[in-house]
């Protein structure tokens, strides 16, 4: 009797989450047609369907093809990532309030990115394919040192350790970044200020295809790794009772959330808090479980990310509002929420 | 000794350990030396910089001054504001973190940590942007309103949460909040194009102080910090845990309203001047409670004049070491600041 009653709640609930996940789409796709009528010039539905049919005028088809889409595609994938990046670390670190934004990771892959830009004329396609392996290199570094930092002999990694190391970390390395930006010239300092603000802007279809490897590789990867990851959740004693390899596990996840985080960051800048909003709404909606909650979480910051540029596009026109901030405006006051809610 | 770094930095629920020791002594000479100390860094610092002047024309462009000659012009209108201003806003960052580390009993306690100096950030960014042309001294007000705002987020949303208000949820609401109001001053600064002025501001622009700014900072400055001598009594005892301090007669309410006042006038008005530097309030107080012992009445003096030293040594290194391209003080202190306060959270026992 309680055996079917446990077996008909897990398809109850297993059942709304295949619904939460349609209809998420739906919504990214909803947000999709606004996001291509949004901006200067405007496209109406019926335009966009013709245009996508290759009936359009040549005018409509250069603003669908070589700005709005890429950017969009951008959008959908940068929020993806960091999504799962940060469901990755709240996963593997068990800590509710772990994002690669909080913890340092992206601030690490920026000054990289930023060392690159400011060494390299940022006119030359070379760095395009280049800006994710280097932010990699970056974001890989930043873990590691600090792991190492927050790392105490007999204790292992205290959450809250790791957190305040990241903070620390985070300064440090912005710090550096203030220092390398004033000695910009200001045609790129422009430039980099937009970037560490959290702009898409590789703009390009060269840069969505800079950062689909690696979520087309890694992505699939993390949510493959979902039954792993729920092992991992009940605790490191449990999870080697069951079987698992703890330590080997828990560096491949964290390898490829840094990754993930990394090469978003990489083509948006410092678009901070979507690793963290995107897993915890993940949760509310459809449950603990990795396997449902991690593609949840991806939908859930695309849907984010891509809204965030929209409206970033959309208030002050002509003008716009680097995404990241539109992102920080909404994922700051969900952080404080989340931290006065939280218990010990 | 390590009894006294337990009783100074930990001071979280162990008040069976503490000891109430002071050195009055190394007060004492912390004070003198220090000053000592000071005077002869602001010596250097006046006399160093892409034009080497010796001191013998400091000592005359301070005291025979000629405006026809370039060195005196110099040290006048660039270098002693600047030196000066180091000292004032040394003392008043140092002073406010070792009224709040006191008060809240937090060890990670700083104003640049806990929202206080964004938000004061945040409001001259406004008022760059949209009113370009306000005097100095309601530049200063504004900066309090901003700093007050912030310091009430960070510790509403801490004190709201489940559980009490923990050091380390203070450090991630400060961050949070930082992370949102510099998203916002960003956002202003890109849309009304003072990019670059605002950023130079915020690295910590202590070479462009004016003489008029320290002349306004400097009452606001004064009075707060002989309040915070005045108060330096009752935090020591606020410092012991808000029930030994309530049994020992003390209104606790009315001391926590005065030391929030004179820290958010110390941390405001230096942000107006210099911008959102950090860690200054994180590292002077521990270290002069290291060495003076758990007395606030001897802890405030002696962080002043200590903050004052950094400050004036930090500034001299950023612009000595590399002399072409000044490093921001800002950054400097954070290559400080940084690993102390990485060194301040390994240290913590306690969880969230």
């Amino acid at each position: 009797m309680r055996r079917t009653t446990a077996i008909s709640f897990d398809e109850v609930r297993r059942r709304r989450g295949f619904q939460v996940l349609a209809i998420l789409s739906l919504l990214i796709a909803a947000a999709l047609i606004i996001s291509v009528n949004t901006g200067y010039i405007r496209l109406t539905p019926l335009e966009l369907l013709h245009t996508l049919l290759g009936r359009g005028t040549d005018k409509q088809e250069l603003i669908l093809f070589d700005f709005r889409l890429p950017r969009i595609v951008i959008s959908i994938l940068v929020g993806a990532g960091l999504a799962v990046s940060g469901a990755v670390m709240q996963g593997v670190f068990r800590n509710d309030l772990a994002d690669p934004g909080i913890l340092g990771i992206n601030a690490g892959a920026g000054l990289m990115v930023m060392l690159l830009i400011s060494f390299y004329p940022a006119t030359t396609s070379a760095p395009v394919f280049m800006l994710p392996l280097v932010a990699f290199v970056g974001a890989a570094c930043t873990a590691a040192m600090i792991y190492a930092l927050a790392y105490k002999w007999h204790q292992g990694i205290s959450p809250i350790r790791l957190l305040l190391t990241g903070v620390a970390v985070a300064a440090g390395m912005s710090a550096a970044m203030i220092v390398l930006t004033l000695r910009l010239d200001p045609d790129k300092y422009q430039f980099v200020a937009t970037w560490l603000a959290g702009s898409i802007w590789g703009t390009r279809w060269k840069f969505v295809l800079s950062l689909l490897p690696w979520i087309l590789i890694l992505l699939p990867y993390v949510i493959y790794k979902a039954r792993v990851m729920n092992v991992l959740n009940l605790g490191d004693q449990t999870a080697t009772g069951l079987g698992a390899a703890v330590i080997k596990e828990q560096f491949r996840l964290l390898g490829a959330a840094v990754g993930l985080a990394a090469a978003s960051v990489a083509v948006s800048g410092g678009i901070g808090f979507v690793g963290l909003i995107g897993p915890h709404l993940a949760r509310r909606l459809v449950g603990p479980k990795h396997q449902l909650m991690l593609p949840a979480s991806a939908l859930l910051g695309s849907l984010l990310v891509l809204t965030a540029d929209t409206i970033g596009r959309r208030i002050l026109q002509p003008s716009e509002i680097p995404t990241g901030i539109v992102v920080a405006v909404i994922g700051a006051p969900y952080f404080l929420y989340l931290l006065a809610r939280t218990r010990s | 000794m390590s009894q006294q770094t337990a009783a100074g930095t930990g001071p979280l629920g162990r008040q069976n350990e503490v000891k109430l020791r002071s050195r009055p002594w190394a007060a004492t000479l912390i004070l003198v030396g220090g000053l000592i100390a000071l005077a002869l860094g602001i010596a250097v610092s006046v006399s160093f910089g892409a034009a080497d002047i010796k001191l013998p024309v400091v000592w005359s462009a301070v005291f025979h001054f000629n405006p026809d000659i370039t060195d005196h012009q110099i040290i006048r209108e660039l270098r002693l504001p600047r030196v000066l201003g180091g000292v004032m806003i040394g003392a008043s960052f140092a002073v406010a973190g070792a009224i709040m580390q006191g008060m809240t009993r937090n060890p990670l306690a700083d104003s640049g940590l806990m929202g206080i100096n964004s938000g004061a950030g945040f409001a001259l960014a406004l008022c760059f942007a949209f009113m370009p042309n306000l005097p100095f001294m309601s530049l200063i007000l504004y900066s309090f309103a901003g700093a007050g705002a912030g310091a009430a987020i960070v510790y509403g949303v801490g004190s709201l949460a489940k559980g009490g208000l923990t050091p380390a949820r203070l450090v991630l609401a400060g961050a949070a909040l930082s992370a949102l109001l510099s998203a916002l001053s960003e956002g202003v600064a890109l849309y009304y194009k003072i990019g670059q002025d605002l950023a130079f501001w915020y690295a910590g622009g202590i070479a462009g102080t004016k003489w008029f700014q320290l002349k306004i900072m400097f009452p606001w400055v004064f009075a707060a910090i002989l309040g915070a001598i005045v108060l330096s009594r009752s935090i020591t005892m606020l410092s012991l845990g808000d029930e030994v301090a309530r049994g020992l007669g003390q209104r606790t309410g009315l001391v926590k309203l005065a030391g929030a006042l004179i820290v958010l006038i110390l941390a405001g008005s230096s942000v107006s001047v210099v911008g959102a530097v950090g860690f200054i309030g994180l590292i002077i107080p521990h270290l002069t409670r290291y060495l003076v012992g758990v007395d606030y009445r001897w802890i405030i003096p002696c962080s002043a004049v200590l903050g004052s030293l950094l400050v004036v040594l930090a500034d001299l290194a950023a612009r000595t070491v590399i002399p072409q391209h000044e490093t921001p003080l800002g950054a400097v202190l954070a290559l400080i600041g940084v690993p102390f306060f990485l060194y301040l959270a390994r240290k913590e026992r306690r969880e969230l």
